[in-house]
């Protein structure tokens, strides 16, 4: 899902929902938090007190994919559970994004082995990267900012 | 102190800083580990760790390719010892611990993935890091770190 | 009413799958259960989804290059493992480290076995629906992280042990904070063993479930607060003091009943004696050398290298070049007391890697490796054999088997990892008891990814 036709033409009005839209979609953040390895630790802290996801309306994690719309795949991913992720990222139903947290997820990090993925974005569409091993919260929270911009911009309406 | 005790099934020992290592062969393995086990001069309970080596590569190495580590520990006496067995690539079969050590079990499955040896008597010998589909032991020298066997997914 | 003594009906068991991606923050593990209704009957444990082939990968590094590697292995106490493996190193070479370092090393460990037995606890807290109490612990570890990060320069995932000594000494006013931080900790705990040790629900739900007795505990290889819980008090500190524990003061706690509850009480006992060993060392600790008052004979590393570039080198005669703030804590002076005394092993210091050429010479053969390709260089290479060095995790024994060839990379690393013989009593801890049981059975494990499938 990134179709990103900014400024859709149209009238004033759609263009209007669309706005309502995105507001009501960037704020209500439902994550599912795919945590497999040290990058979780960082989300933990990112979603707890002192670094808190909350504020920006992204606290609730849904621990099932039909609930949720941000996918966040947290953490090296090995080519054993990678199926797993692909079916979970396809029972997820629309509006979905997908976010890369950890450099793990990139592009693979320090791991190239036989057992790692290089990168996630060889098995799903990823919308925002966050890098970093494991990227700070700040980053984090940054990553969250962007994603809320994007899905701002993004063609509300199918 | 151990090899004198148990003289006659050791092939030879070892005591570099301070780690006492015996080597045994491969059919006496079980006769040793019982008396270790079972003997109150011994009393090692606890089987800390069980894996294998791979000496493929290794430089001015003679004998067989694998060679089988134990590490045993005896919470009474306070005393480790480290056992070696080594294992012949061709047949690479060693008697399983699992009637002794029920902490066998695992260890064996992964030794079996990772390097290929196979352990007579165990109940249930499969893959246990590794997923099922996959060809090879990679832990083994020969096999190429970035060899990917994907599921899904490019190849690289 | 069993169903089986009406002749129309068949029962048989159910197979149901729990995991891998399931909603508990531990990690990746999948449980095949075979239940009858809501009373387990069996389970199949599944790991290996976090394999990340470490021991590959540490015989394609040099030895310095494998501790990042470590510090992924058990996340939650990075330090634990840096300090295993760098024992291990140098237990191959032979070489002894100065005292400040064995202190230091001490106090980090003990604070990261903190952190573990937080996220421990917060977590299996919270999927019994006590989220208070993970917020108190989860801050209580911010506390620690920002403890870490002002020495390390890292929160999570540190590298900061060095074969031969550690990354560099202790910042300014590390023991005030560390003080502060301890306090603020120890009345997080307070609230938390206020919210849940006498809770009825809690108690409810861990009282005699997860059950394993003694032998069995044996039997499988289980070491640390697994099994302590059941009654046998084997502590690597204890049994073989490695660093500096032989002259401290600690307690191990020991439970009675083997199930989650005890070991819910011996983590929380385990950290007061953590915090209570960081205090004491804090007090033990030899005192770092005092930076030498240059009475203005220091000039500062950016002007000194203008200076050498417009050829003026007169004005950089009898000076000292003050170093980065990035090598904080590792000048010249502060080397002595850090570092071990061995060229082999460890690289030296800046000033001499800048200032003389002995000093670059021992650095490039040091850091350059293979030796064979005109580079010219060596690497670390210690002696040819094969050490095992145990160290106590958060989990229990972590152990390091390192074999080394003589060459500049390990041969074989072996990691002996704490919950491997733990998950694999898990269906003795799980069999006879409900669904709703595996939750806290499960929580009390600490199953870290990391170290199960390395």
């Amino acid at each position: 899902m990134s179709e990103e036709t900014l400024n859709p033409t149209g009238g004033f009005f759609t263009s209007k929902i669309n706005e309502i839209l995105g507001w009501a979609r960037k704020y209500s953040i439902f994550q599912y938090p795919f945590v497999t390895a040290c990058c979780g630790m960082e989300y933990m802290s990112t979603a707890c007190a002192h670094y808190d996801m909350d504020r920006f309306g992204a606290g609730l994690p849904r621990f099932s994919p039909r609930q949720s719309d941000v996918l966040m795949v947290v953490g090296t991913i090995s080519h054993k559970i990678a199926p797993v992720l692909k079916e979970i990222y396809e029972q997820m139903t629309e509006p979905k994004w997908v976010v890369a947290f950890g450099v793990c997820t990139c592009t693979g990090g320090f791991y190239d082995n036989y057992a790692t993925v290089m990168g996630i974005d060889t098995i799903i569409p990823v919308d925002v990267y966050i890098p970093g091993c494991p990227p700070r919260p700040e980053n984090v929270l940054d990553g969250l900012i962007k994603l809320q911009e994007k899905i701002q911009k993004q063609k509300q309406l199918v | 102190m151990i090899t004198e005790k148990l003289a006659g099934k050791v092939l030879s020992s070892h005591d570099f800083r301070g780690d006492e290592t015996i080597v045994v062969k491969g059919e006496s393995l079980l006769e040793v580990m019982r008396r270790l086990k079972e003997d109150p001069e011994f009393e090692f309970n606890i089987l800390m760790d069980l894996s294998a080596v791979d000496y493929l590569t290794f430089k001015e190495h003679s004998g067989p390719r694998f060679e089988m580590v134990y590490h045993l520990y005896s919470i009474p006496k306070n005393q480790r010892l480290r056992v070696k067995v080594l294992v012949e690539e061709k047949t690479a079969e060693v008697p399983s611990l699992t009637g002794l050590w029920p902490a066998a079990d695992w260890y064996e499955r992964e030794v079996w993935d990772m390097f290929g040896i196979r352990f007579t008597g165990h109940p249930d010998l499969k893959r246990i890091l590794m997923y099922d589909e996959f060809v090879g032991h990679p832990l083994r020298k020969d096999y190429p770190v970035n060899k990917r066997q994907p599921l899904i997914g490019p190849k690289n | 009413m069993p169903l089986t003594q009406n002749s129309n009906f068949k029962s048989r068991t159910m197979m149901l799958n729990m995991g891998p991606a399931h909603p508990a923050m531990h990690g990746i593990i999948r449980l095949v259960l075979t239940l009858d209704g809501e009373n387990v009957e069996g389970c199949d444990v599944h790991i290996g989804y976090l394999h990340r082939a470490f021991e590959k990968m540490s015989e394609q590094s040099g030895y310095l290059q494998v501790i990042p590697y470590t510090d992924r292995l058990n996340y939650v106490s990075p330090l634990i493992n840096n300090v295993g493996y760098c024992m291990a190193v140098e237990k191959l070479f032979g070489i002894d480290v100065p005292e400040r370092t064995k202190y230091i090393r001490v106090i980090l460990s003990e604070i990261s076995r903190v952190t573990d037995h937080l996220t421990c606890i917060g977590a299996s807290a919270m999927e019994l629906g006590a989220f208070t109490a993970f917020l108190y612990m989860i801050q209580a570890r911010e506390f620690l992280y920002e403890l870490i990060e002002s020495v390390t320069g890292a929160r999570l995932t540190v590298s900061y042990v060095r074969v031969g000594g550690i990354k560099a000494d202790l910042p300014e006013g590390f023991e005030e904070k560390t003080r502060e931080a301890i306090q603020k900790t120890r009345k997080l705990l307070k609230d938390c063993d206020q919210l849940l040790t006498r809770n009825r629900i809690f108690i409810d739900r861990m009282k005699d479930v997860g059950v394993i007795s003694k032998e069995e505990a044996l039997a499988y290889g289980i070491t640390g607060p697994f099994l302590r819980s059941t009654g046998v008090d084997y502590d690597v500190r204890r049994a073989n003091p490695y660093l500096v524990y032989d002259r401290l003061n600690f307690e191990i706690p020991v439970g009675t009943q083997g199930d989650n509850l005890d070991r819910y009480l011996c983590r929380m006992a385990e950290m007061e004696q953590s915090m209570r060993i960081v205090e004491q060392a804090l007090d033990q600790i030899p005192k770092g050398p005092i930076q030498v008052d240059t009475e203005g004979n220091v000039i500062p590393a950016a002007e000194a290298v203008d200076e050498a570039k417009m050829g003026r080198i007169e004005a950089l005669a009898g000076k000292r070049v003050a170093p980065d703030p990035t090598l904080e804590g590792a000048h010249k002076d502060q080397y002595a007391a850090i570092e071990a005394p061995e060229k082999r092993a460890v690289l030296p210091a800046k000033e001499d890697t800048y200032g003389n050429i002995e000093g670059l010479m021992n650095h490039f053969k040091m850091i350059m490796m293979g030796g064979g390709f005109g580079m010219g260089g060596h690497g670390i290479r210690p002696p040819k054999g094969e050490v095992y060095f145990p160290v106590e995790g958060g989990n229990g024994e972590l152990g390091f088997y390192v074999v080394s060839d003589g060459t500049d990379r390990p041969y074989r690393v072996r990691v002996r990892p704490p919950c491997f013989p733990i998950m694999a009593a898990l269906p003795i801890c799980l069999k006879g008891y409900t669904v709703a049981d595996i939750v806290p059975t499960f929580g009390s494990v600490n199953m870290i990814g990391g170290e199960l499938d390395r």
